[in-house]
């Protein structure tokens, strides 16, 4: 029996409910010292001094790193990651100092008491499309073009019987993962070695060992298990480097050093605030004559991402005639990330209001005007789809929530009852890694510098190797986490599962090849998988889902509440039941969070994040998730890799928050065009 | 976080003492909010006087009353049959406030001395006349969500985010307190303060005095009572608005009533000008409606980001009047 498609049990499972399960912060060294990070409290300007004298003068405390005082990094054009080079302050919340102790209470004592003199320059931390300084990035996440244009918009808006032209906005959002960015970190006898909460082993070994000119085979890299990053953990922050900076100074000493939650939401990235100028122009029959998105964005000013909002509008439905455009302004903040699903999440929030907007305009069935807007092939490439299952979504995902028995103006006591449905999509594609098979006493040891970020990673790639290896399960040992494995791609992009499993489906053909079906004790192959890149191969590869909301609205009171949630997905081969359908689930929550909760309110006059904690940075509680349920469809697509596999980690929050926010318009007859959908935003329409 | 001498006293009279004579001595119960301020650095004690095992962790009967001692955990509170059925929107209240695990530790006497919530007073790197007199609310013009609209100054528009503390003023509560002149009660709804010209402080209560017990009179009117909470999520979150209430009708005529709203001011207000207005009025939703205007005529709104707290005010009319309609119409 194939171990692919079984409903196998997380293998880590018991360690960590166990409590046995080591995280970064907890690796288990000696005689550990503790750091804490000491953050900007204005938003532009420089330090010129820094008193050190009380902290210093605390007993237990080791030292303070300071800007100039600490060791000079290699040049890198990565700004957020230069840390204390020189007195330049970008944002508010910057890191501007560091002490390390003997407790964890002393250095964080120490903290307060050093005292730094600013000089203060104004700052501007305001988002809006009116700034005259907005500008055209070069490129967008990850590497696309920030523009595109088919045929002519105006034109066709012009001469079409409906057209929805609507602004809508998502704010900023923190990733807010359960276990805070956390480093140890120890430098002994000329190496390093970082346990580290990441969802890139290598890429932190990489970009440490850059930064403080390290052979790479210098630093070690440890993460067996990490607590949720949802992308706040894909590339390294500011944190490690300081933690580095800290293991230096004192060699031979671990450092430990986790963020607060307070400072997890000033260094380690964010989703930006986007505003999404949207347009969808129709035919009588309800045919898109016209898509078009106009997408603004912030970044920092010493860096820039640029969130990829439009990209969606590029792909998801057919329209002879489309633009998208991307617009940033590069602000005195923090440096915005991706986060979960970025470009889709945000960006289809808008259109697929407004494709709701629109049905409800012409009269159409919100599925139906769906259904009329399948592309042949992916409109703006002419790629064909290596396949494409949203109609299915749609129509499996409408028999199980029994959209037939739709009907406006349903009430239930006190509350206004709505539906809703979105459609979601996210790109499948894989990326290069190497993996490792050993043979001994008939084990098989699989290594590979893959993550498990509670997604799974150690129990699905058991089941594709035991299978690759023609073996059971039960004689395969995945070893993933540690920089001292073969190299292994991020786990972002939902790409983990096909890229890693790839790789391990390449390693195993190999060592087949070579050892046979009989290997010796000592036998070992490695080969490397290539992947596709972000732009992909000859087909356009994505992952198709259609989720569906009941909203309830208080009558008197607005709140707002979501008993049932269903999502049917096309998203290829399932490995794993079990842990797929976790990630659907724990993807729609946080869509829910998203439509309903998650705003990180950023006060421009101060430039910094004011409800920085999780009792006031609202998610989505277990009372608001009652009724969460994921499908997905059987699809067998031959192109996408050779696993069949696309990825599942991000696809369920997208659309989430439209089919929310849909289906409170159909409860109450009010349109919320920018999120959090909150009661505030309601009162004024309700009887 | 600094470090601090930490005293386990032997009674009550000894932890007043302790705190009394130092002016850098806090009590400590529960901890859910002390501890917190200890960590973001807005308070710095030398000394903490854990005060759990001093006073009574009893609800006991008196004089056909309930009299709940201050070291009644929240989660006991709002357990006790007989807070269940004579004041409903006590246990209400309580159920409604934070998390399973912090009402297990939250107890009666810190609860209501809790403080507000503001981002501003929560992070020390902002202006907060609160946190540091005369440095300036930040709140104005900034996070102004869950700010208040009534009694309100130019020096603080907080609101106190107690939900227990909301359905105690609505009940007539008394505190029982002891402190360095001895022992004296202080009726609940005169234990806040608004904030003035000094919100430094929040209550009327000097340093040291120790709160040793709470007393619910006896209120027949209670046993039919509500508390409702609107806020942004179903569980764990802050009150937006609150209203606790208790209704009398007979032949159609509110007899008597019990009205008092939390999320809106520095502390829990106790609506006497809607109750006035409803007092002999006939109970339908007009009279309802009106109260509640007769209780905001002095409303005002804090201008903010995202439109300010402006909402609050047609929200608590909305609140006030689902919750009267709800209990009359179980009345009937
Ligand atoms: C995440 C979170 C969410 C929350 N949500 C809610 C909510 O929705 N609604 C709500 O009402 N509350 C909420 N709370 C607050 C919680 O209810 C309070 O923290 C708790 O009730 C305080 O009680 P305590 O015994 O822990 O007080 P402590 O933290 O021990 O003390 C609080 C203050 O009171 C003083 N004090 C305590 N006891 C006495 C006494 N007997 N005499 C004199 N002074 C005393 C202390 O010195 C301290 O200054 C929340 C808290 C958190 C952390
Ligand atoms: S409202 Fe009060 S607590 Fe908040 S910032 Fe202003 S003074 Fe401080």
């Amino acid at each position: 029996m194939n171990a692919v498609g079984q409903d196998m049990v997380r293998r880590d499972g018991p360690a960590k409910v166990t409590g046995t399960a080591t995280y970064a912060y907890e690796a288990e060294v000696d005689n550990a010292a503790y750091c804490h990070l000491i953050l900007s409290t204005i938003a532009r300007g420089q330090v010129t001094d820094v008193d050190v004298s009380a902290a210093l003068a605390l007993p237990g405390v080791l030292t303070v790193l300071t800007p100039g005082n600490v060791e000079k990094l290699a040049p890198t054009d990565d700004a957020e990651l230069a840390v204390l080079q020189d007195g330049e302050v970008a944002y508010r919340g910057q890191i501007v100092g560091a002490v390390v102790a003997e407790t964890s209470e002393i250095a964080r004592h120490a903290a307060e008491l050093v005292h730094f003199t600013y000089h203060v320059d104004e700052h501007d931390s305001i988002f809006t499309t009116d700034r005259d300084d907005l500008y055209r990035p070069k490129a967008i996440n990850p590497g696309l073009e920030p523009d595109t244009s088919i045929g002519n918009v105006g034109e066709a808006v012009r001469s079409a019987h409906l057209t929805v032209a609507e602004t809508y906005s998502t704010p900023m959002v923190h990733h807010s993962p359960m276990e805070p960015h956390a480093t140890t970190a120890l430098w002994q006898d000329d190496s390093l070695v970082l346990w580290e909460s990441t969802q890139s082993v290598h890429s932190v070994r990489t970009d440490i060992a850059g930064l403080f000119s390290l052979d790479a085979e210098a630093v070690r890299v440890i993460c067996p298990y990490v607590g949720g990053g949802f992308g706040a953990k894909g590339s390294p922050h500011g944190n490690v480097v300081i933690a580095v900076m800290a293991a230096r100074a004192l060699p031979g000493r671990p450092i430990r050093l986790a963020l607060t939650r307070q400072q997890m939401f000033a260094i380690v990235g964010y989703r930006t605030p986007t505003i999404q100028e949207t347009t969808v122009a129709a035919d009588r029959d309800g045919r898109f004559t016209a898509l078009a998105m106009a997408a603004y964005g912030q970044t920092s000013r010493i860096k820039e991402f640029v969130e990829q909002t439009a990209a969606p509008t590029r792909m998801m439905y057919a329209a002879p005639n489309r633009a998208t455009s991307h617009r940033i302004a590069a602000l005195d903040v923090a440096v915005p990330t991706y986060m979960r699903a970025p470009g889709e999440c945000p960006g289809m929030f808008g259109p697929e209001v407004a494709v709701d907007e629109l049905a409800d305009a012409l009269g159409i069935d919100p599925i139906e005007l769906r259904v009329r807007n399948e592309p042949e092939v992916d409109p703006e490439t002419g790629k064909p789809f290596s396949s494409r299952n949203l109609i299915a979504c749609l129509r499996e995902g409408a028999e199980r929530f029994g959209w037939a028995d739709r009907v406006a103006g349903a009430r239930d006591g006190d509350w206004l009852i709505g539906t809703g449905v979105a459609a979601s999509v996210f790109p499948a594609f894989t990326l290069r890694t190497t993996a490792n098979i050993r043979f001994d006493h008939n084990r098989y040891t699989v290594e590979l510098g893959a993550a498990d970020l509670g997604t799974g990673a150690w129990t699905v790639l058991t089941q594709i190797a035991a299978d690759a290896l023609g073996v059971p399960v039960e004689q395969v040992d995945v070893r993933i986490g540690d920089s001292a494995y073969p190299f292994a791609s991020v786990a972002g992009g939902s790409s983990g599962t096909a890229t890693w499993g790839s790789a391990i489906l390449t390693a195993a053909d190999t060592f087949r090849d070579k050892y046979g079906d009989d290997p010796a004790d000592g036998d070992e192959a490695e080969n490397t998988f290539i992947g596709t890149g972000f732009e992909g191969g000859p087909y356009a590869t994505y992952a198709f889902g259609a989720q569906f909301a009941e909203v309830r609205v208080h009558a008197d009171t607005g709140e707002i509440r979501v008993p049932r949630l269903l999502g049917v997905f096309a998203a290829g081969r399932i490995i794993n039941p079990r842990t797929a359908r976790s990630q659907f689930v724990g993807g729609m929550t946080m869509g829910l969070s998203m439509a309903l909760h998650e705003h990180s309110v950023l006060d421009p006059r101060f430039g910094h994040v004011i409800n920085h904690d999780l009792a006031e940075y609202h998610i989505a509680s277990c009372s608001d998730a009652t009724d969460v349920a994921a499908h997905w469809i059987e699809e067998d697509d031959p192109h996408v890799n050779r696993l069949g596999a696309k990825g599942i980690g991000e696809i369920g929050i997208v659309g989430t928050a439209a089919a929310i926010v849909n289906a409170a318009h159909h409860a109450t007859g009010i349109r919320v065009r920018h999120l959090p959908l909150t009661l505030d935003k309601l009162l004024a329409g309700l009887p | 976080m600094r470090a601090f001498d930490y005293q386990v006293p032997a009674d009550a009279l000894a932890a007043m003492r302790a705190v009394a004579g130092n002016d850098s001595a806090v009590f400590l119960a529960g901890g859910t909010n002390l501890v917190d301020h200890l960590k973001l650095g807005l308070t710095h004690p030398d000394l903490v006087v854990d005060i759990t095992g001093v006073t009574s962790d009893e609800v006991v009967e008196r004089d056909g009353g309930l009299w709940i001692g201050a070291a009644v955990r929240n989660s006991d509170l709002a357990a006790d049959p007989r807070v269940c059925e004579r004041y409903p929107m006590l246990s209400e209240a309580l159920l409604s406030g934070a998390s399973g695990q912090l009402r297990n530790m939250a107890t009666a006497g810190g609860n209501p001395l809790q403080r507000t919530r503001c981002g501003y007073f929560q992070d020390n790197t902002t202006p907060c006349n609160k946190r540091r007199p005369g440095s300036g609310c930040a709140a104005v013009g900034g996070h102004a969500r869950y700010q208040g609209i009534l009694g309100t100054s130019e020096h603080c528009v907080a609101t106190h985010p107690s939900d227990m503390a909301v359905a105690l003023s609505a009940l007539d509560a008394v505190v029982h307190v002891l402190g360095p002149d001895g022992e004296r009660t202080i009726p609940f709804t005169e234990l806040h303060r608004l904030p003035g010209d000094e919100p430094s402080r929040d209550t009327v209560l000097h340093h040291g005095d120790l709160i040793t017990a709470i007393e619910l009179p006896d209120t027949p009117i209670a046993r039919r009572s509500r508390y409702r909470k609107v806020r942004d999520r179903a569980s764990y979150a802050f009150a937006l608005v609150s209203v606790a209430a208790a209704v009398d009708v007979t032949d159609g005529v509110v007899r008597d009533v019990r009205i008092a709203l939390g999320g809106v001011a520095h502390k829990p207000w106790r609506a006497y000008l809607a109750e006035e207005a409803l007092r002999g009025q006939a109970a339908i939703e007009d009279n309802f409606r009106e109260a509640a205007a007769a209780e905001l005529v002095d409303a005002r709104a804090v201008d903010g980001m995202d439109g300010g707290n402006a909402f609050k005010i047609p929200l608590v009319t909305r609140t006030v009047v689902s919750v009267l309609r709800g209990l009359t119409q179980e009345n009937q």
